[in-house]
């Protein structure tokens, strides 16, 4: 297929159209929704809305909570591996126990350390290698009240109207009033934040945020955080054996989890990890492409943090509500789920349809926002196709150039804008096409303020753990969110294990969850954890033999 | 209906595939029948799992890229480098001292640099490489430290490095030292602790705690809004974050449907 700068002849057409349109749409505007347009746009489009969409959990701990299909399916799977599985050979034995090498797992391990837990008698496993994460990714920023007109308490507002109300309050305590403590510990690490002359953070706002509280290391404030963890943590000598998820939760005869089964994704090899305490901190689930929805989330999100706490039953919480982002990137293909930040509609793009019409206001909010994206692609059919089939609308980057002057992409956009330079497209010249990506995990296992569920000897902590952000998680919390809950379950685990003597190891659990299934009337083949995503050629998979060699 | 894009020929480590064209060199090598265990991460262009190296048609020249960053092109001859087995050698943060020979201590391979100037040719990122080695070698902590910033310690440019110098740990060294001991630490941060030491603010956020939801609600709705000095506020996000419609609020106006 030729391409003329990027995009193919046919969507060169469309974008002669939204030039047409642009120097009047560079003078108006259309106004916001109404309370009511917006109700009934939400409730039509908007993913979470959809009830078809949704089924009641038919057992387990939270048996009847409506959740996502994929995230059902994945809940009520069988488990990989039976009580059958000789447990007697010990591989590791360990005080700590974490599931999960991304931000919250590593900050747990250092303050499980700091708790007086000898960095050997402390394990990370993790799925990939140690920092693959969403916590890499996360670009924004990184709230905290620690200027002089904001306050916990400010904080504590903004975040609990931000997850309409439904945030459990003693979690969001905790968030905001460790945030200042969790930006010194970064600053004695030596993370290399954006500063003023003087030594005080370059602070910005965020979406619903009411003080300016984003501390941010350019666009990587995620990759900067979690590789500055990484090596403190390789420092320290902590374990880490990574391409080893946890397939499993081992418990005791007591009822405590105890460590965990762990699969090496070369080898196929088990090995049994007896912990005294253990701490998920798995990450979430975009890699579940729910809707079929393409995602920002990295290679390993899928999941499987939920899967093994639910079989051990522990409780999960506001799991039907997903993020999704208005402005992923649909094309170039390659791009595709990619987040294209909210900057650039608050610079002044506007989303315009096929033939370069402006069909909503610009900054609704998100869920919104990406509600209208998807009544205009799949009501309207008004969006445009990629040569893939995905569709979605143009986003007219062009306009911020023209509002704000020659330069500005560049010098406030730059990772966004190499991002499309490597694939040829030029966004200062031509437009964007975006289409809402799943984002965030807001719900996830039920845990109290120091990371502990409602099994004993089981922490969780970071996007795995729910109840901090109720409905809806504001940007900036969640690096906050892995720092805060992560440091909490490093230190209550570290203390439990102290205490504890796991006893006899047992997959018991695994089976009486199966017994749970049956008489939920569940039949199903299919197996949980996922641990990756497929995404084969289906050319390849249907002519592939499954022959052991 | 969009034409069905057309077929290239690829080969993973000499072997020939066909595979659908417009793909990441990610997505080619799954299109093939891979399942990828190795070699995939963020799949973003932010983690650096998935470095590779390549061969273009007609050219003897050996290519370094991201795998998810990167089109598959016709011809292309690939082969993953999943893992670059780079020593970096443990220090204690609290005891290194901002010094100039700091880096040479821990790192005396860059004095070995010949400033061929291929790290920076196989650098992904597009970072200077050689120049922060060079930085490094000078003992200049502050350049090396913004020199290397961008980096994703994919390890390329250490794979190619004639003198066996380890990049990126130099550059996560200099970095922090540059930020824990160059840069002037945080008065706001440091006032804002002394004061969560009298428990005022822990006092405040119980206060928010014991409201009920419509004090909270109506509390949430007075809310004042930072203004931003000196931004153009016509087209501003910030603009519209600070009115009495926030973006956040719309799920009140809707849940009795779902919630």
């Amino acid at each position: 297929m030729k391409l003329i700068r990027g995009y193919p002849e046919y969507m060169r057409k469309s974008i002669k159209q939204v030039e047409r349109t642009r120097p009047n749409r560079l003078e108006q505007s259309i106004p916001p929704m109404s309370l009511d347009e917006r109700k009934a746009l939400l409730t039509k489009f908007h993913p979470d809305f959809r009830e078809d969409q949704k089924r009641a959990l038919a057992c387990g701990p939270s048996k009847g909570m409506r959740i996502h299909r994929e995230l059902a399916d994945l809940l009520e799977a069988q488990p990989l591996v039976t009580s059958t599985l000789d447990l007697n050979q010990i591989d590791f034995d360990v005080d700590v126990l974490i599931i999960g090498g991304g931000g919250a797992g590593t900050v747990a391990a250092l303050w499980a350390m700091k708790e007086g837990i000898d960095p050997k008698r402390i394990l990370i496993v993790t799925k990939l290698r140690h920092g693959d994460s969403n916590s890499t990714m996360a670009q924004g920023g990184i709230q905290a009240a620690d200027r002089p007109n904001d306050s916990p308490a400010t904080h504590y507002l903004d975040v609990i109207g931000g997850g309409h109300f439904t945030n459990r309050a003693d979690l969001v305590k905790a968030l905001v009033m460790d945030a200042p403590s969790i930006i010194a510990w970064h600053e004695s690490l030596g993370m290399m934040y954006d500063k003023d002359a003087d030594g005080n953070f370059v602070e910005n706002p965020g979406g619903g945020t009411s003080r300016n509280r984003m501390h941010s290391a350019k666009d990587y404030t995620g990759l900067e955080i979690m590789r500055v963890l990484r090596d403190e943590a390789r420092n320290a000598g902590i374990p880490v054996v990574e391409f080893a998820p946890a397939i499993e939760l081992l418990m005791d005869d007591r009822g405590r989890v105890a460590g965990a089964v762990l699969l090496n994704l070369e080898t196929k090899k088990y090995r049994i990890v007896k912990a005294q305490a253990t701490i998920l901190t798995t990450g979430g689930l975009g890699r579940l492409h729910m809707q079929q929805f393409p995602t920002t989330n990295h290679y390993g999100a899928t999941g499987d943090g939920l899967v093994l706490a639910y079989r051990v039953g522990a409780e999960l919480i506001d799991l039907d509500a997903i993020q999704y982002h208005p402005t992923g990137a649909a094309f170039p293909a390659q791009m595709a789920g990619l987040l294209i930040t909210e900057k650039v509609r608050g610079m002044g793009a506007q989303p315009v349809n096929k033939d370069g019409e402006l069909f909503v206001f610009p900054l609704e909010p998100r869920d919104v926002e990406s509600s209208a994206f998807i009544r205009e692609c799949y009501e309207r059919e008004l969006g445009i196709e990629t040569p893939q089939g995905m569709r979605g609308v143009w986003l007219d980057s062009p306009m911020v150039d023209m509002l704000h002057g020659p330069g500005t992409i560049e010098a406030s956009l730059p990772a966004m804008f190499r991002m499309y330079q490597r694939f040829g497209v030029d966004m200062t010249r031509d437009p964007i096409l975006v289409f809402p990506t799943l984002h965030y995990q807001n719900g996830g296992v039920v845990a109290d303020e120091r990371g502990a569920t409602n099994v004993p000897g089981l922490y969780v902590a970071g996007e795995v753990m729910g109840g901090i952000h109720g409905k809806n998680r504001l940007m900036g919390n969640s690096l906050l969110d892995f720092n805060v809950f992560g440091r909490r379950a490093g230190i209550a685990a570290a203390n439990y294990a102290r205490q504890a003597i796991a006893g006899k190891l047992s997959l018991a659990h695994v089976e009486e969850y199966k017994r749970q299934l049956r008489d939920a009337g569940i039949d199903n083949d299919h197996a949980a954890p996922q641990i990756l995503p497929e995404y084969r050629g289906q050319e390849a998979l249907e002519r592939m033999l499954d022959i052991p060699i | 209906m969009i034409d069905q894009p057309r077929e290239i020929n690829i080969q993973l480590m000499g072997k020939d595939y066909k595979v659908s064209s417009g793909l990441t060199i990610i997505a080619a090598i799954e299109y093939a029948g891979y399942k990828l265990v190795r070699g995939a991460g963020c799949r973003a262009g932010f983690c650096g799992a998935c470095p590779t190296l390549y061969r273009r048609a007609g050219s003897h020249k050996l290519y370094t890229a991201l795998a998810c960053q990167t089109l598959a092109e016709d011809g292309m001859c690939l082969v993953q480098v999943p893992f670059v087995p780079v020593v970096r050698r443990p220090y204690d943060i609290e005891e290194v001292a901002p010094s100039a020979n700091i880096i040479l201590q821990y790192y005396p391979e860059v004095a070995a640099c010949v400033s061929c100037n291929t790290c920076t040719r196989a650098c992904p990122q597009g970072i200077s490489v050689m120049d922060y080695i060079q930085t490094a070698l000078r003992g200049d902590i502050e350049q090396t430290a913004l020199l290397s910033f961008d980096c994703i310690s994919c390890g390329i440019c250490s794979s190619r490095c004639p003198a066996d110098i380890k990049h990126y740990p130099v550059g996560q060294l200099a970095r922090r030292i540059y930020s824990k001991y160059l840069l002037p630490r945080s008065s706001q941060l440091a006032d804002r602790l002394d004061e969560m030491e009298t428990e005022q603010c822990e006092v405040e956020v119980e206060t928010m705690m014991h409201l009920s939801t419509e004090e909270l609600r109506a509390r949430y709705e007075q809310r004042s809004f930072e203004t931003v000095a000196g931004r153009d506020q016509k087209h501003s996000a910030i603009q519209k974050w600070g009115t009495a419609v926030d973006p956040v609020d719309y799920r009140d106006e809707v849940e009795e449907v779902a919630y």
